[in-house]
């Protein structure tokens, strides 16, 4: 499992030119959100954490899409599969690595959403537990359609189609959670999300890492 | 099954559309033994090889490999063989030293067996055909199988290369290690093999 997280950071440090590609895409989502709203600081500072996690959102399906780019290009995913290793561990490995590039994406998210939305925050614990948690409850699930769109044609089409409607409920309670960190929870209304957020995730990693035996090997 | 044999083939076949490229191919091979699998491009050979490695399934028969179901006990089947395909199964983005870590760290001792200690740390991408089947080899070295595929052993290498592969075919065999080879040097490999099968059109000729 360890080996299989550090061959995807070294994947993704190998082609980190990528990584700041989107960035670069998840800010300029934010920056054209921003333009929707208009002026109104009260209105930009409402809708903040939405935008935040629809930025995050599309920037994902870019990443997620070519998750497995590497592992098609020699069929390295097939040498990987005939190793005596379950498949298991090379799919947290990788849902790992993705949670953590989504991580990184997030947090430098953040002061760009702060400067556009005037949506400071002095929570930013908060904010940071939801962004893993919303990360992991994208990458798991997206970690498995990443596998089965690999060698479709269309995946850039096929991956969002497939993935949006799953993790409706992530994003409801990220966003929720997010927004209630920016904009004060007086009824302690947040942790009620974030457990329901964890308790997405766990469904998604459990299920989503029995699944990915039978979407590989078949 | 008997002890001794490491693999038992039975009416295997897997088709690609209508065209059968396997076609009730049964054999019996026992430990220990170099097997030659000759044919001409499209025969099947690759086919088999991928069947019998658990790369992919066979549409009908059954076969054991080390003993092993090659359809209900996979994970054994992998631990105890080990597939040089066509495909290299290597990250061109990582070098030849972390591509080979994925199946064991103890990677100098293979990549100087297979002559490519020098060009440990090179991204694979900047290998030659010829480099990147030699990682390939060490890759399939460092799983320490005891049944071994081979498909087109020699493909893409020099003639040092040649006299590796067969120097290293020796020595598997002499460690009890069996072999099959699916290849086109018929008379090169019709030197040291034990067992020689052809086929043509999926079938045993």
């Amino acid at each position: 499992m360890i080996s299989a997280f550090r061959k995807e950071l070294l994947l993704q440090w190998r082609t980190r030119a990528q990584a700041v590609a989107v960035f670069v895409f998840g800010a300029t989502a934010l920056l054209l959100f921003s333009f929707a709203i208009g002026p109104s600081a009260g209105l930009l500072r409402q809708y903040a954490a939405g935008f935040l996690w629809l930025g995050l959102l599309l920037s994902s399906t870019l990443t997620l899409s070519e998750a497995f780019h590497a592992e098609m290009e020699n069929h390295a995913l097939e040498g990987l599969l005939l190793l005596p290793v379950s498949p298991r561990v090379l799919y947290y490995g990788k849902a790992l690595a993705n949670t953590m590039q989504l991580v990184l994406l997030g947090i430098c998210l953040v002061p760009v959403m702060v400067v556009l939305y005037d949506a400071g925050t002095t929570r930013l614990l908060t904010v940071l537990l939801v962004i893993v948690l919303g990360s992991a409850g994208i990458s798991a699930p997206g970690t498995l359609y990443s596998a089965m769109t690999s060698q479709a044609r269309a995946k850039q089409t096929l991956l969002p189609l497939l993935l949006f409607p799953l993790i409706v409920p992530v994003l409801l309670a990220s966003v929720k959670a997010t927004s209630l960190a920016i904009l004060g929870d007086p009824m302690q209304q947040g942790r009620s999300w974030v457990f329901l957020l964890l308790c997405f995730d766990g469904i998604y990693w459990s299920l989503c890492g029995l699944l990915f035996d039978r979407v590989v090997e078949d | 099954m008997p002890q001794d044999l490491a693999i038992d083939a039975s009416h295997l076949s897997r088709r690609y559309g209508r065209r059968w490229a396997v076609a009730d191919v049964s054999f019996q091979l026992p430990r220990g033994k170099v097997m030659m699998l000759a044919g001409r491009n499209g025969s099947g050979k690759t086919t088999l090889l991928r069947i019998l490695s658990t790369a992919i399934r066979a549409d009908a028969g059954r076969a054991t490999v080390a003993g092993f179901d090659i359809a209900k006990q996979k994970e054994e089947v992998r631990l105890h063989s080990a597939l040089l395909s066509h495909y290299t199964y290597l990250y061109e983005s990582l070098t030849a030293r972390e591509n080979l870590s994925l199946v064991s760290r103890d990677t100098d001792a293979v990549l100087r067996r297979v002559g490519m200690l020098g060009r440990a740390d090179d991204p694979v991408s900047t290998f030659s055909a010829g480099m990147r089947k030699r990682v390939s080899f060490a890759r399939v070295l460092l799983q320490k199988p005891s049944i071994v595929f081979l498909d087109e052993p020699f493909g893409q290498l020099d003639p040092e290369g040649f006299a590796l592969v067969e120097d290293v075919v020796a020595e598997l065999k002499s460690s009890d290690a069996t072999v099959i080879i699916a290849t086109h040097q018929v008379d090169r490999v019709a030197r040291f093999a034990d067992v020689q099968i052809g086929l043509e059109n999926g079938r045993i000729a």
